[in-house]
């Protein structure tokens, strides 16, 4: 890893090379009841509107790897054939400046699902490919819980990775390109008081955390207790609206259906993003549906996240950015959740 | 400074090849609806064939495998194929007129061009079965995704010792097959069929399917050297698989063929996840051992 420290009225150079690209970053897109400030990533067009000091984004950047609605392909109809022709819906790269590492996390654990070896998407692995990711550090939030997912700072996945000293920032970079990049601008070799520096900004953010998930035996927990009456509490509260699914940078199922159009010449092939909480979700042809009670959905994300996803990758597919508690018109949060699950009262 | 390069997946550099080729990933065969069988009032069996030569020789499966089959504009459904893997790219799918998709395809004439991609999922190890007793057992639908293994035994029959079919299904209406039943005798098979409702067309045995596994269990010991299949409806898995276990079979010669909603067939959209296991991808055939490791799987 290559580390070099430059000045942050270097930054807008950089932002200026960069900018030959579509550059997106977190945007702030109003305020909410408190006057505080709303952020998201989207296409920014000055450097000023670039907030890179920004909390936390309600969305994730979901949208630009998965897009909620996508099509898949197209069909020439013929008289009694038909071509299928596909498009994976990406022809520029994009500059991503300023992910947090829980959203790097994030684009890291959806890669051992869709670019995976044997069945890779490759409409998600064209989008991919063609990201350059900047990570930003970040002071965590009253709703983060990274930390306790491990996924509170980001070892790979990005090209570049700024820490913020004081007037300074700390980049680390982890390709040619972004090498590139940084040697467009003024930086120097991080010397023995950076490397100090450096280490007191991760100590600090590590002292920030408030929330907390204890994760110890989860697997085993979650088993033992699967038929336990908290899930029907919990299943009690949730309205089954599938928020927490579309805000997760981690939530990635989805449907697949199909349209003719209406000349009868063609034909689409529509993927929509799903939640496992949506009432349908497991409903087969004929009516029976496998999870008919909004617990039992719950309970099945949870599952997935926390269990099977472990199982399977031995990491979980929760990266503790709390947005699903945030978003949650119910007001449930994984935190509480597992706690209670874990027959915690908090 | 330049602009950063862009990533052609679909470049001939950028491919890797076979399975791993991206554009494989959303790759469908043609194929030709050859013939339609009604089976009952809402089953037709489908006679498909891959219209590409090369494709359809190339096309191999396994017993307990499935495919998707879509209808451009119209769907795509996984449906197991029902046929013998001898017969390659010639496959029989069994497909009752339930949904959009299916109540479709049940008025589509001879000739109609569907896609299939696959196969995919896992499959019934009838290698390993040779020299054993194996158990067929089926209810309901649970004929179909039968059919391949019996095919695959009786064109080894010789390798294998007694083999058993137990089938239930509700009405004699509803029995799957029946035009197959005397040719799967001459196999020296045993073939038991049970329906739960009798009527005056039907001269057989009547009640549940368990009735007729509980003398078979007590006719030997299934503890050494014997395997079942179990296709079926939920409620049928638990009380056969329950019964076979007290009969001391082990839980890993137990088969299952566990069915859910899907979308991709290739371990991506969760629909039809059991608990987090992808049923698409680990199965949709499970040992016993791994469906009791499965909450919520049966
Ligand atoms: S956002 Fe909250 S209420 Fe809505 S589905 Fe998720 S947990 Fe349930
Ligand atoms: S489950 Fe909630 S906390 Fe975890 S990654 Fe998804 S949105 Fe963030």
């Amino acid at each position: 890893m290559i580390f070099r420290v430059f000045d942050k009225d270097q930054l807008q150079r950089l932002y200026d090379v960069l900018a030959v690209n579509h550059i997106v970053g977190p945007v702030c897109k109003g305020v909410n009841q408190n006057s505080a400030p709303l952020y998201d990533f989207d296409f920014v067009k000055t450097f000023s509107e670039l907030k890179l000091d920004y909390s936390s984004t309600i969305h994730s950047l979901k949208r630009f790897v998965l897009p909620p609605r996508e099509t898949l392909c197209t069909f020439e109809l013929g008289d009694d054939n038909w071509r299928k022709r596909l498009d994976f819906n990406v022809h520029e790269p994009i500059v991503f400046f300023g992910l947090h590492a829980c959203d790097i996390n994030g684009l890291n654990k959806l890669d051992k699902v869709l670019n995976s070896v044997v069945y890779p998407d490759p409409y998600y692995v064209a989008k991919r490919k063609n990201m350059f990711i900047i990570g930003v550090n970040c002071s965590p939030q009253p709703f983060c819980f990274c930390r306790s997912m491990g996924s509170d700072s980001a070892l790979h996945g990005f090209d570049m990775f700024f820490t913020s000293l004081g007037d300074e920032y700390f980049v680390e970079i982890l390709s040619a390109t972004a090498f590139e990049y940084i040697s467009a601008i003024k930086s120097r070799e991080p010397n023995e008081r950076d490397h100090a520096r450096f280490k007191e900004a991760s100590e600090e953010k590590i002292n920030n955390f408030t929330c907390h998930v204890d994760t110890t035996d989860l697997t085993k927990i979650l088993d033992l207790e699967f038929q336990a009456e908290v899930w029907k509490t919990w299943g009690e509260r949730c309205l089954s609206c599938g928020t927490c699914a579309s805000v997760c940078p981690t939530c990635y199922c989805y449907g697949i259906h199909e349209n003719v159009n209406l000349d009868l010449q063609g034909a689409e092939k529509i993927k929509q993003l799903y939640s496992c909480n949506l009432i349908d979700f497991a409903q087969v042809a004929g009516g029976h549906n496998f999870r008919p009670e909004s617990h039992v959905r719950l309970k099945y994300r949870y599952y997935h996240k926390h269990r099977g996803f472990v199982e399977a990758f031995e990491e979980s597919l929760c990266v503790g950015c709390g947005r699903c508690g945030e978003s949650c018109l119910a007001g449930i949060t994984v935190p509480e959740v597992i706690a209670s699950v874990r027959g915690l009262e908090r | 400074m330049d602009k950063l390069p862009f990533v052609d997946l679909m470049a001939e550099k950028n491919r890797y090849h076979r399975r791993g080729d991206l554009s494989a990933f959303e790759y469908t065969c043609q194929a030709e609806i050859t013939n339609v069988y009604s089976l009952t009032e809402t089953e037709k069996l489908y006679q498909i064939q891959l219209i590409d030569r090369e494709e359809r020789r190339r096309f191999t499966f396994k017993p307990g495998q499935f495919v998707m089959l879509e209808l451009p504009g119209i769907g795509e459904a996984p449906f197991s194929i029902s046929s013998s893997p001898a017969r390659h790219g010639n496959i029989e799918l069994c497909i009752r007129a339930v949904g959009n998709l299916t109540k479709f395809l049940a008025r589509v004439p001879r000739g109609t061009r569907v896609g299939i991609s696959g196969p995919f999922g896992t499959s019934f190890p009838v290698k390993e079965m040779r020299g054993s007793d194996v158990l067929l057992i089926g209810g309901g639908l649970g004929l179909i995704p039968l059919r391949a293994p019996i095919f695959a035994i009786l064109e080894n029959r010789s390798a294998y010792k007694d083999i058993d079919i137990i089938y239930g299904a509700r009405k004699s209406s509803e029995l799957l097959f029946t035009y197959q039943y005397d040719m799967w005798r001459q196999f020296d098979i045993n073939l038991d069929i049970i329906v739960e409702q009798a009527d005056e067309d039907w001269d057989g045995a009547e009640g549940l399917i368990t009735r007729i596994l509980e003398k078979r269990c007590a006719a030997s010991d299934l503890s050494k050297n014997t395997y079942a299949i179990v296709c079926g409806p939920p409620i049928m898995f638990r009380f056969v698989c329950d019964m076979l276990i007290k009969a001391h079979l082990p839980v890993r010669r137990i088969f299952v063929s566990l069915e859910r909603r899907m979308h991709c067939g290739r371990g991506k959209c969760c629909r039809c996840n059991i608990g987090s296991t992808y049923t698409c991808l680990e199965g949709p055939v499970f040992d016993y051992w791994s469906v009791m490791n499965l909450k919520e799987a049966i």
